[in-house]
């Protein structure tokens, strides 16, 4: 990807990331090495598409299984979570979708919502169990007429993250907008008031505090994917 | 005309194969040591890797474990289809001992072009170890998708700890493997240049 379509990419969400992160995979100076790697990400994302089944479910836990307290994890410390107004937050819509009205949390729970208590991974390689309860992405997608056939499906969020999903994943029936953890409303260093809950991707790809949510057929990329981790991520 | 050429010890494609293999595994042991020290299972790190971070590792733990898969599997087909798994076999629990004391007594002697029961044991034991790391790796890369895999390691913990001791299997047979060339050098030509059987 050359840094014009980055740049694009970044400009599309208001939003302009340092790239002095960047170890490998710096669109200025790609080595072999940078393009080797990059080359053989791309095929690994195809194959974890190929190998995702929709009814295929992550596996669910006892309630007795539920790692307490729960683990905080993010670019920066708890203390330094965005605590976003509730009575004025509005969940904004973009992309390929007929009705982009932004929505109240209000309105966010009074669709069903449905409960799961799962495993949690992350790419470091440890991993938690908790119970998130929210609103089934495909089924806000369709009340939203998104189009469901396109690619992607990206989010913005509070403290600067973005990240985005596959389609096929994103309507995956364990994958929710969550507005509850462990039975009460999320609380800021735990993505409130709404985060993705993905179980069938790696902890990275479970957006937290999300303010925008859009559906593109343009690769979004991700905080982390743009720095050289995998995109697709599945678990 | 040529004389007829003598068998080498170790044919070309076994040692392509060897060499290919050599460079997958230090990278993926190499990466893989940093992607532990991402979440350590015990109390240490280690202090050598290879990627500089956790994102660099995983992007070559990811890429090169395609090759070392690929390689493993053209090495199967090729010991079937050669004739070469006859070298391993038979293996008897006698020999072994026997061997073994010879060989750590020093006394065991190098025949070229043949296995000992020593060596049978440590290269089928190393190829059991290879079948172990990447069926335990595929269920910590997919313990959603490969759930069948993933339970029966007993579980995406147990199968780090599963990953982290083939790991440990394999590098404690690079070990060996490295200290008894260091001890019979004339083994290492061969390995190269293929060598001639006497």
């Amino acid at each position: 990807m050359n840094r014009r379509a980055l740049l694009l990419r970044a400009a599309a969400f208001g939003l302009l990331p340092d790239l002095a992160g960047c170890n490998f995979d710096d669109p200025e100076h790609p080595d072999l090495a940078d393009r080797f790697l990059h080359a053989m990400s791309t095929w690994n994302d195809r194959v974890q598409a190929a190998l995702f089944d929709p009814n295929t479910l992550a596996p669910t836990f006892r309630p007795d299984q539920i790692t307490r307290p729960p683990r905080f994890n993010a670019f920066y410390p708890a203390s330094q979570a965005p605590v976003v107004d509730e009575a004025t937050y509005r969940l904004a819509l973009g992309g390929q979708i007929q009705d982009k009205t932004p929505w109240s949390l209000a309105q966010l729970r009074a669709l069903p919502q449905k409960s799961q208590i799962t495993r949690f991974i992350c790419v470091e390689g440890w991993r938690v169990i908790g119970q998130w309860s929210g609103v089934r992405l495909g089924l806000f997608l369709k009340h939203i007429g998104a189009d469901l056939r396109c690619r992607y499906v990206s989010f913005r969020c509070a403290d600067g993250y973005y990240t985005s999903i596959d389609m096929p994943s994103a309507l995956h029936p364990q994958t929710i907008l969550a507005l509850d953890f462990l039975g009460a409303p999320l609380t800021p260093p735990f993505g409130a008031p709404v985060r993705l809950r993905i179980p069938t991707k790696l902890g990275f790809k479970n957006p937290k505090s999300i303010v925008q949510l859009a559906v593109t057929n343009i690769y979004p990329g991700g905080y982390w994917a743009d720095q050289g981790y995998n995109w697709f991520s599945g678990s | 005309m040529p004389p007829k050429q003598a068998k080498p010890i170790h044919p070309l494609p076994l040692r392509l194969m060897h060499w290919f293999n050599a460079v997958a595994i230090i990278i993926m042991i190499g990466s893989g040591w940093q992607i532990y020290n991402a979440s350590p299972l015990f109390g240490f790190v280690f202090p050598y890797t290879i990627g500089q971070w956790l994102g660099g590792a995983i992007a070559w733990h990811l890429a090169a474990m395609w090759f070392l898969v690929a390689n493993g599997l053209l090495y199967v087909i090729w010991s079937l289809t050669s004739g070469h798994y006859r070298k391993f076999l038979p293996l008897r629990p006698g020999d072994v001992g026997r061997d073994l004391i010879a060989a750590l007594t020093l006394r065991l002697r190098h025949e070229k072009g043949v296995y000992n029961a020593v060596q049978k044991l440590l290269y089928l034991g190393v190829l059991a170890a290879g079948v172990v790391i990447v069926l335990s790796g595929l269920a910590i890369w997919k313990p959603v998708q490969l759930w069948p895999l993933c339970d029966l390691f007993g579980g995406y913990v147990v199968a780090r700890y599963v990953h982290f001791f083939a790991m440990s299997a394999i590098a404690l047979f690079i070990a060996v493997h490295l200290i008894l060339v260091a001890l019979v050098p004339k083994v290492l030509p061969p390995m190269i240049t293929g060598g001639r059987l006497p």
